[in-house]
């Protein structure tokens, strides 16, 4: 099931085309020109034009936090007998050593594959924008999605940091403290979410109409 | 599917509040709403524009106040305990979101009680808000639209699911230190992520949207 299609003259129509601006909160048109979406208040922008710009400088923050992320413990903890202080892959390590392979997974998945991969995603996304690829749109609007949707469970580990140090308070015979690599990490995931939020993605197609413009399909 | 065979209509014949505009890729569409159970697709980039459900408000806000009373129940109760050497303690969501006391990690506890508590029981008041005279088809509350705009704003920064499942990784990371046991507070959390996941497939935003465009504020 489909709305019905907007074309003149056989060809379809983007609400640029038709000379309209589209609210990206409410999918609301208006005549272009308008500053606000009249139902939902939002700013309107036919394209945001520093779009990229707002996407690149929060991917950079994110990176250079993410750098210190790893090189710093994210967790110390005391026992009786030692003082050990964990990484984040450190910690994944520990974990698989000591046999729980499936939460070592988890870890690394949450707080390397996913930054990581959202990383060059967004790079990916914002070359492809701007100088066209050639990786489908479709295929991109899909990456896209993926990115914004997944970006929040990296923050998995902050809240292992979080419950750990609350609840592991033993006096001497065990205690946990965050390390400073929960804080930068945090601002990494933060920072990258908003490089997300950032991006506009009516740029991947606009990039593929204006170098195919009679593409109906 | 192709949409070839579908009548097409140009932006000058069409009134332009019925109009809809994808906000992944700008493509214009004729806005019809799908049966219920049905969903309206944009035929480009294949993002979900309208999605109807049966009784979708009422569901909404039974499904929205549950949370709520499972949020502030939380609160209130044991989270997780442990056992160590002869030593316990326990721990409640609120000592979790307190738990970086010194210095600048205080930021990081601001930041953990925000995804986890505030936002969430921020985005149920909300919508709760928006939801409830529309279903019983009462004009909208004052800044009805504002306070929609809000509660998808705040989506992505609304993270309950993502600490439940750092809860689970947090017990299997200190299996060898100590003994962990939940509290109710716990069995209530599990509960109340699977509800946020089910309720956020129930929002068909552009119907919300479109029933307070009818109202004046
Ligand atoms: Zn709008
Ligand atoms: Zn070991
Ligand atoms: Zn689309």
């Amino acid at each position: 099931m489909v709305c019905m299609e907007i074309a003149r003259a056989g060809k379809r129509l983007t609400a640029r085309d038709a000379g309209l601006v589209a609210c990206r909160r409410c999918a609301r048109v208006w005549p272009m020109g308008q500053a606000r979406c009249g139902r939902c208040g939002s700013h309107l922008e036919s394209r945001d034009a520093r779009s990229l710009q707002k996407v690149w400088a929060w991917w950079i923050a994110g990176v250079i936090a993410y750098i210190p992320a790893n090189l710093y413990p994210m967790l110390k903890t005391n026992t009786l007998v030692s003082h050990t202080e964990n990484t984040i892959i450190g910690g994944a390590v520990e974990l698989a050593h000591h046999g729980s392979f499936g939460v070592a997974a988890i870890i690394l998945i949450a707080s390397v594959l996913i930054p990581v991969g959202k990383f060059l995603a967004i790079a990916f996304l914002a070359i492809g924008a701007r100088r066209g690829s050639s990786v489908p749109p479709r295929t991109r609007t899909h990456m896209f999605e993926i990115v914004e949707f997944i970006g929040r469970w990296s923050m998995i580990d902050v809240f292992v940091v979080a419950i750990l140090s609350s609840l592991v308070q033993l006096s001497v015979v065990a205690s946990i403290q965050p390390g400073p690599a929960a804080m930068t990490f945090a601002l990494s995931v933060i920072c990258t979410m908003l490089s997300a939020q950032a991006f506009d993605p009516r740029l991947i197609w606009d990039a593929v109409r204006r170098q195919q413009p009679r593409k109906t399909s | 599917m192709t949409t070839e065979t579908l009548a097409r209509t140009t932006p000058e014949e069409a009134a332009i509040e019925d109009l809809i505009a994808c906000p992944h890729c700008d493509a214009l569409y004729l806005a019809q709403m799908p049966a219920k159970g049905g969903r309206a697709v944009c035929s480009h980039c294949h993002t979900v524009l309208i999605a109807p459900r049966t009784k979708a408000g009422k569901k909404m806000i039974a499904l929205t106040l549950t949370v709520m009373i499972l949020v502030v129940a939380a609160l209130f109760f044991p989270f997780l305990d442990i056992n160590a050497g002869g030593i316990g303690n326990s721990t409640s969501i609120l000592d979790a979101a307190s738990s970086f006391r010194s210095g600048y990690m205080v930021f990081l506890s601001f930041l953990v009680a925000a995804a986890i508590i505030f936002v969430p029981l921020l985005r149920t008041v909300l919508i709760l808000y928006v939801l409830i005279p529309v279903v019983r088809d009462r004009p909208a509350l004052p800044h009805a639209r504002r306070a929609f705009r809000l509660s998808q704003e705040l989506k992505p920064w609304a993270m309950a699911e993502v600490f439940a499942i750092g809860c689970a990784v947090a017990l299997v990371k200190v299996q060898d230190l100590a003994h962990i046991g939940f509290g109710p507070a716990f069995w209530m959390f599990s509960a109340l992520v699977i509800l946020v996941l089910i309720n956020d497939n129930f929002l068909c935003t552009w119907s919300v949207w479109k029933s307070l465009e009818l109202e004046n504020d």
